[in-house]
């Protein structure tokens, strides 16, 4: 019902963008339901969005902006239906094998695109994520149609060229038709493996602009904050589901730090050197709640609550000293249990330096160095260069802060293994 | 960008229909699950409250209500992309007032909280 426009504000392009941006996700993941296509969904909702931009500025904002967009978006949907019937139809005429495709495109169900709105927010978030895509392309797709990101946006956050990400949408939503991936909620059966996958693209944007792997950005903010809201949306949707919450609390109390992780002219400040004061309460108390959630609903621990747990422990720590680095340790072994990897085990040697002392935990360092897998892992040399330090042998402890510095392709990250070198040289 | 919303206005005579309370959590709700509320309450009105001043080097407590001709009637605390969106979701919420509840007049202050970015 594209009710009585009412100029209620100026309807700028931002503002247009803004309304575009809070409803384009359910759009499209309605229209994808009727169209059982998301790439011709996304396109039906970029036409709406082009028609906004022309009547609204005129018009003014629909007084329903979300019920305007698909409202309109339904007589386009159906327009193409029918478009794309006839096609068919004449492809028949012509003595064409049209079996598949009249099966494809019966009658649009439109009268039911309003209803069960989350469900198809749902479906679109595990079709974007489906595990026949890489986690790269999973990740664009996503940000793209959950997130209503511009490949512009995409492209900057990621810090790769624009034509780059447009392709690798295009093929996502190629792949996806090939290989005829249905718009659904996954079986019972199928669950966890594609909730991991969905989880996995969530943590993977999230952790690029934590630890922004390259650039000269130590944290793309930008990227922590589209992660969170993916991870809060998702658990709306599924309260039912741990890992979503563990997930979500991980993020928030991670998030709850970056502020405090830089310094004023961007250097980066690792978490033993950060004023606690700048840490975000806020975001603290909503991760030890999410957690909370997480413990609630019972069952093993997941890799994603076990690693909140963790950073629950930094974040009801006033200090370094007065962090329970026992459990952190401890923690660390459920980790390494759930999800084996030398980099969980590195992340236990600096929890085993801080509790039972820094030779204990480089015992846990030198055995990872002795492995290939870490071999050109930064952290690795800045980890032993930390512990060395400590354990006073400052010519060793240089040594590594320089292979850290050579390793890492971050310049606020090399710039602060370098300071590390300075400040252990002889006086 | 995380900008703190404030709403104040001044209230009818007639009470506040359930329907404008419906529509507010259903709002509220569509608001948490996209995953821009972060933190909302109502606030009593300022015949409960004090104020804590300072003029002249002299701090006084003083009792509400305050002098103000509107109440501060609840604030919002969202994590949006742009102020734009703010805007957007700020207007769904004084819509639904005037949807809900006649002759209702009022307001929502929308203040960007300092963030990181500002201290740089």
């Amino acid at each position: 019902m594209p009710d009585t426009a009412s100029p209620d504000y100026g309807a700028t392009k931002s503002a247009i963008e803004a309304v575009w941006r809070i409803e384009s996700p359910r759009l499209i993941a309605g229209l994808a339901r009727i169209t059982g296509d998301v790439g011709a969904a996304e396109e039906l909702a970029q036409d709406v969005l082009v028609i906004a931009l022309e009547q609204w500025p005129v018009q003014g904002v629909p007084d329903g902006p979300g019920a305007w967009l698909m409202a309109t978006a339904k007589h386009r949907a159906i327009d193409m239906i029918r478009r794309r019937a006839r096609y068919d139809r004449k492809l028949q005429e012509v003595g064409r094998d049209m079996e598949t495709r009249a099966a494809t495109f019966g009658e649009p169900d439109v009268d039911k695109m309003d209803d069960h709105i989350g469900d198809d927010l749902l479906r679109l978030i595990f079709i974007a994520c489906h595990p026949a895509l890489s986690a790269e392309a999973r990740a664009a797709l996503t940000l793209r149609l959950i997130g209503g990101l511009t490949t512009h946006e995409i492209a900057r956050a990621f810090l790769v060229q624009e034509p780059t990400i447009a392709q690798r949408i295009v093929r996502a939503k190629r792949t996806l038709a090939d290989k005829q991936v249905p718009f659904a909620i996954p079986a019972p059966g199928e669950l966890p493996g594609r909730l991991a996958s969905v989880l996995e693209v969530i943590y993977l944007v999230f952790n690029e602009g934590y630890s922004a792997t390259s650039g000269e950005d130590w944290i793309r903010p930008e990227l922590c904050a589209e992660a969170l809201r993916l991870g809060r949306l998702l658990a709306g949707l599924m309260p039912g589901q741990t890992e979503v919450h563990g997930l979500v609390a991980l993020m928030e109390l991670q998030a709850s730090r970056v502020g405090a992780r830089t310094g004023l002219s961007g250097e980066a400040i690792l978490l033993g050197s950060q004023d606690r004061r700048r840490w975000d309460r806020l975001l603290i108390r909503r991760g030890l709640a999410a957690l909370e959630r997480a413990e609630k609903l019972g069952g093993a621990p997941g890799p994603y609550e076990v690693q909140a747990e963790i950073a629950a422990c930094h974040a009801r720590a006033t200090s370094v000293n007065s962090t329970d680095w026992e459990r952190i340790a401890a923690l660390y072994v459920v980790l390494g249990h759930l999800t084996p990897s030398p980099v969980v085990e590195l992340n236990r040697a600096v929890a085993v330096g801080m509790a039972s002392g820094a030779a204990r935990g480089l015992e846990i360092a030198d055995r990872l160095a002795a492995q290939p897998a870490l071999a050109v892992y930064a952290q690795l040399p800045a980890v032993r260069g930390d512990l060395l330090a400590k354990l006073n042998r400052l010519d060793e402890a240089r040594r590594e802060f320089g292979r850290a510095a050579a390793l890492t392709s971050n310049e606020r990250e090399r710039a602060l293994f370098r300071a590390r070198i300075s400040e252990l040289e002889e006086p | 960008m995380r900008y703190m919303m404030l709403l104040s206005g001044t209230n009818p005579s007639t009470p506040p229909p359930p329907e404008l309370y419906e529509a507010i959590m259903k709002l509220g709700g569509e608001a948490t699950e996209a995953g821009v509320l972060l933190d909302t309450a109502g606030l009593l009105p300022s015949a409960n409250g004090v104020r804590v001043a300072l003029t002249g080097g002299t701090v006084t407590v003083t009792d509400g209500p305050f002098t103000e001709s509107k109440e501060l009637i609840s604030y919002a605390l969202y994590e949006v992309r742009s102020k734009d969106e703010a805007v957007e979701w700020a207007s769904r919420f004084v819509k639904i007032h005037r949807d809900f509840w006649a002759g209702w007049e009022g307001q929502t202050d929308i203040l960007q909280v300092m963030g990181p970015a500002d201290f740089a």
